[in-house]
């Protein structure tokens, strides 16, 4: 495609050219997300403004058979929003107004491009928050959340995104403008917004979305609990479970993340060989109440060491290690692998025991970071992209751990999404029907397969 | 061949209807005729007994069990474990099952504090317009894998296929409950009220509200919050909560049971009336609440009133154009003259609607979406 392909052209009368980038130093910085590993030029890519604008641009896409990527501020770690050869990428980070915001319905109309922790901030001051809480929220958007049904700490109480998601206004891939959903909590007839949520970009772009809020908890009581072994890091988890306690998060980080969270973040945290996170949130009378009983529990498990945070900073530094953990193990490897397969929480043992002798195996250092009360496993794997090798046999490790989820009845993602990176462990997770029946619907709704070509589906199965 | 009604004890029988039988409709335990009585030239899928747990653990906060199993028999089953279904589902008394909760997307009182049957229902294994038997979602509480079947089947009154087995997370219960009755001459005072407490942090079980009686405001209005937790916590939070609102009267014990459970059975609703769910926001309730008081329809606002249950004294068509006018959708549960029903109002979705269900049922076998 060169600069007279009628699509440029057309385009080029949509953008003025400060927002229609095709020279390849421009293009640079859009070759990738946060998947490193994967890089694709695309043709051009345009910084939308404004929903008219995406509307048009898909609509140009479709008449003229061109690809297209919808893409935010670039979190994906699954590669979701990597360029298509000879296509475009949409831009949305400047479609990032909150159009309304309900502090009597508890609830925030917002563009794709808006930051996720953007919505918590300007809901704070009703006290409100936005629950849904990836790594990335500093910076990751909500188009992006939308399309990948993201997660964070609190998915177990609180659900993903798709439990967050009230309606959506939305572009499909010919530039049909659909409204799914509303404003309310309930509905009738199919759940055509759930539906949308995680479809990666398949369905077409969410241009306008209406999240709900839920109020700030009064107060909350955080433990921290180190272990002198995963393993008993495990079974402490399944003990909280089974005292009838529902947490607001549980997290376990092994030691090979607690170094990387140190370097990181200075958290201060014990040097052992596991450490559980466990938060309680609520009414202050109540959560005092349960916090006693949370601690008898913790004191049940044989803990190497229990460290309690009362004041908001402590609990603050508690949290930033962990958040920090991702990026801060690019200080132990130059580069790393991020997996989110999920196991039955009963098999967390099992799956971490799996995943060391894997590391053992490969000679492959993994650190484990993981939200303990889902069963959603984070294992990062170090790896030297420079040694010739490196990058396959590190995926091949990853590949490993998926399997392994899969055997242990889990999923392969739990809120990275499939993108490119799990394509192909589709369909070992789900058997032909049901991968048939995926690749219907989406040329249904996508009949030439323009958006987010070769995320979640092969293309042209 | 066709029979009037079909009784499915498999999933294989199951696959072997749909495929066979031009136009299907589908029933479990009966409790909402209106969903569950075919329209002419319909073949009868009776799924009641299509039951049974099929796998529990309390430990992972699942189970699995086929559509047809009742919801009661699963609470019962929950409950020995001191776990519940958040969602509060209505009308377990009246045998309803699993699958037509989802089917229908009814929830209780409940669906307040941590989301409705939407938010719990994690897998499915449904048989499609062609038979074959498809599997959505997965067994563990999370996961982001491939598009969200489990989502699309609630609501769906089993427009897109029919359920087979159902994957649900539940929570641990609350080990006690109690509820504040706050009595309000008209809802322009209730309603700043539910806003103050929708931004307090107050952990509400449920808030729900409604006129004390159903002609007009003249007896007031009553607001209903509840609390559940440690039974210890529960007099402390309830006296915050009163302090917060200035008023209201403790309900406590087997009068506080029996009123949610009320909710959940519609004892309130009077005879002869046709009971119709509408998605709300509190915003909308007085402009709708005005014109069903001069309907004469009572009514009940749920779920912070996110949600009206209406009994509907009159004709539906009066009903539908009415909620017509206010931009509203209806779905008619149980009583009524059957036309129009059992959605009320437009259906939303679009194109985008029809394009997924020209996959998931080509020949038109089930109803419409």
């Amino acid at each position: 495609m060169d600069h007279t392909h009628p699509l440029l052209q057309e385009l080029a009368r949509l953008y003025p050219p400060e927002r229609l980038l095709t020279r390849t130093a421009q293009l640079a910085a859009y070759e990738s997300d946060a998947l490193t590993a994967f890089h694709q030029r695309p043709e051009a890519v345009v910084l939308a403004e404004s929903q008219e604008e995406v509307i048009e641009t898909v609509r140009l896409c479709h008449r003229h058979r061109v690809p297209f990527v919808a893409r935010g501020s670039g979190t994906s770690l699954s590669g979701g929003s990597l360029p298509v050869a000879e296509g475009i990428v949409i831009a949305l980070n400047r479609l990032n107004r909150i159009l309304r915001l309900d502090p009597d319905q508890r609830l925030a109309v917002v563009e794709p491009g808006v930051v996720n922790l953007h919505v918590s901030q300007a809901a704070e001051p009703h006290g409100l928050y936005y629950a849904p809480d990836p790594s990335s929220q500093p910076i990751c958007t909500i188009g992006g959340n939308v399309a990948f049904n993201s997660g964070g700490a609190h998915c177990l109480k609180y659900g993903m995104t798709s439990n967050h998601v009230l309606g959506i206004k939305a572009v499909l891939p010919d530039g049909e403008v659909v409204h799914l959903g509303g404003e309310s909590l309930e509905g009738v007839g199919p759940d055509w917004t759930g539906f949308f949520v995680g479809c990666e970009g398949l369905f077409g772009i969410a241009l306008e979305i209406t999240l709900r809020l839920l109020p700030l908890p009064e107060t909350f009581r955080t433990v921290l609990a180190a272990y002198d072994s995963l393993e008993a890091a495990g079974h402490a988890v399944s003990a909280v479970i089974a005292s009838g306690l529902l947490p607001g998060a549980m997290e376990i980080m092994d030691r090979l993340a607690i170094q990387a969270a140190e370097v990181g973040a200075q958290a201060g945290y014990p040097r052992t060989e596991a450490l559980l996170i466990v938060e309680l949130e609520g009414e202050e009378v109540a959560v005092e109440a349960e916090f006693a009983q949370l601690l008898q529990v913790i004191q049940g498990t044989q803990p190497v060491e229990v460290r309690t945070a009362q004041g908001g900073d402590e609990r603050a530094r508690i949290w930033k290690g962990r958040k920090a953990a991702f990026s801060a193990v690019g200080r132990l490897a130059p580069d790393y692998i991020v997996q989110d397969g999920v196991v039955p929480r009963s098999k967390l043992g099992e799956a971490l025991a799996a995943i060391s002798a894997l590391s053992r195996e490969y000679g492959i250092p993994v650190a484990n970071v993981f939200h303990a009360g889902d069963g959603n496993l984070h294992p990062l794997i170090l790896f030297d992209g420079r040694e010739p090798g490196a990058l396959e046999r590190a995926e091949e490790l990853a590949g490993k751990i998926l399997d392994l989820c899969i055997h242990l009845g889990g999923s392969i993602t739990g809120e990275h999404g499939v993108g490119v990176e799990k394509r192909s462990f589709l369909p070992r997770m789900f058997g032909p029907t049901e991968m048939a029946l995926m690749h219907r619907v989406r040329r249904a709704v996508d009949g030439r397969e323009l958006a987010n070509r070769g995320k979640m589906l092969a293309i042209g199965e | 061949m066709i029979r009037e009604v079909i009784s499915i004890q498999t999933v294989p029988a199951l696959q072997d209807a749909v495929r066979a039988q031009p136009r299907l409709h589908v029933r479990g335990g009966g409790s909402k005729p209106a969903l569950s009585t075919p329209p002419a030239g319909a073949t009868l899928l009776d799924l009641s007994g299509l039951a049974g747990v099929l796998e529990y653990e309390p430990e992972e906060f699942t189970f699995t069990a086929l559509a047809g199993t009742p919801v009661a028999q699963v609470q019962e089953m929950l409950a020995e474990q001191g776990q519940y279904l958040p969602f509060d589902p209505p009308l377990a008394q009246a045998r309803a099952t699993l699958g037509g909760v989802v089917a229908a997307g009814t929830n209780g009182p409940g669906r307040f504090r941590y989301g409705g049957v939407r938010d719990f229902l994690i897998g499915v294994r449904f048989v499609d317009g062609q038979g074959e038997l498809v599997r959505g979602g997965g067994k563990v509480v999370k996961n982001a894998a491939g598009f969200d079947f489990p989502k699309l089947f609630v609501g769906s009154l089993g427009s897109l296929g029919v359920l087979a087995e159902v994957t649900f997370k539940v929570f641990p219960e609350p080990l006690a409950y109690a509820s504040l009755g706050v009595d309000l001459p008209d809802l322009d005072a209730l309603l700043p009220l539910l806003f103050r407490l929708g931004r307090s942090p107050f952990d509400l079980h449920a808030l729900d509200f409604h006129p004390v009686e159903p002609g007009g405001s003249a007896a007031g209005w009553r607001l209903w919050v509840r609390l559940g937790g440690l039974a210890s916590t529960l007099g402390p939070r309830l006296d915050k909560l009163r302090a917060f609102l200035g008023q209201g009267e403790p309900v406590t014990g087997g009068q506080e049971s029996v009123h949610w459970q009320g909710m959940l059975d519609f004892t309130w609703q009077p005879e002869g009336t046709a009971l119709v769910k509408v998605p709300v926001t509190p915003q909308g309730i007085p402009a709708l609440d005005e014109a069903l008081a001069r309907a004469g329809a009572d009514r009940r606002y749920s779920v912070g009133g996110n949600l009206a249950w209406v009994a509907w004294p009159g004709k539906l068509a009066l009903l539908a154009e009415l909620l017509q006018a206010y931009g509203l959708t209806g779905l008619v549960l149980r009583g009524g003259d059957g036309s129009p029903g059992p959605w009320l109002g437009a259906l939303p979705g679009g194109v985008f609607a029809q394009r997924v269900k020209g996959v998931l049922d080509p020949e038109g076998k089930f109803g419409p979406v």
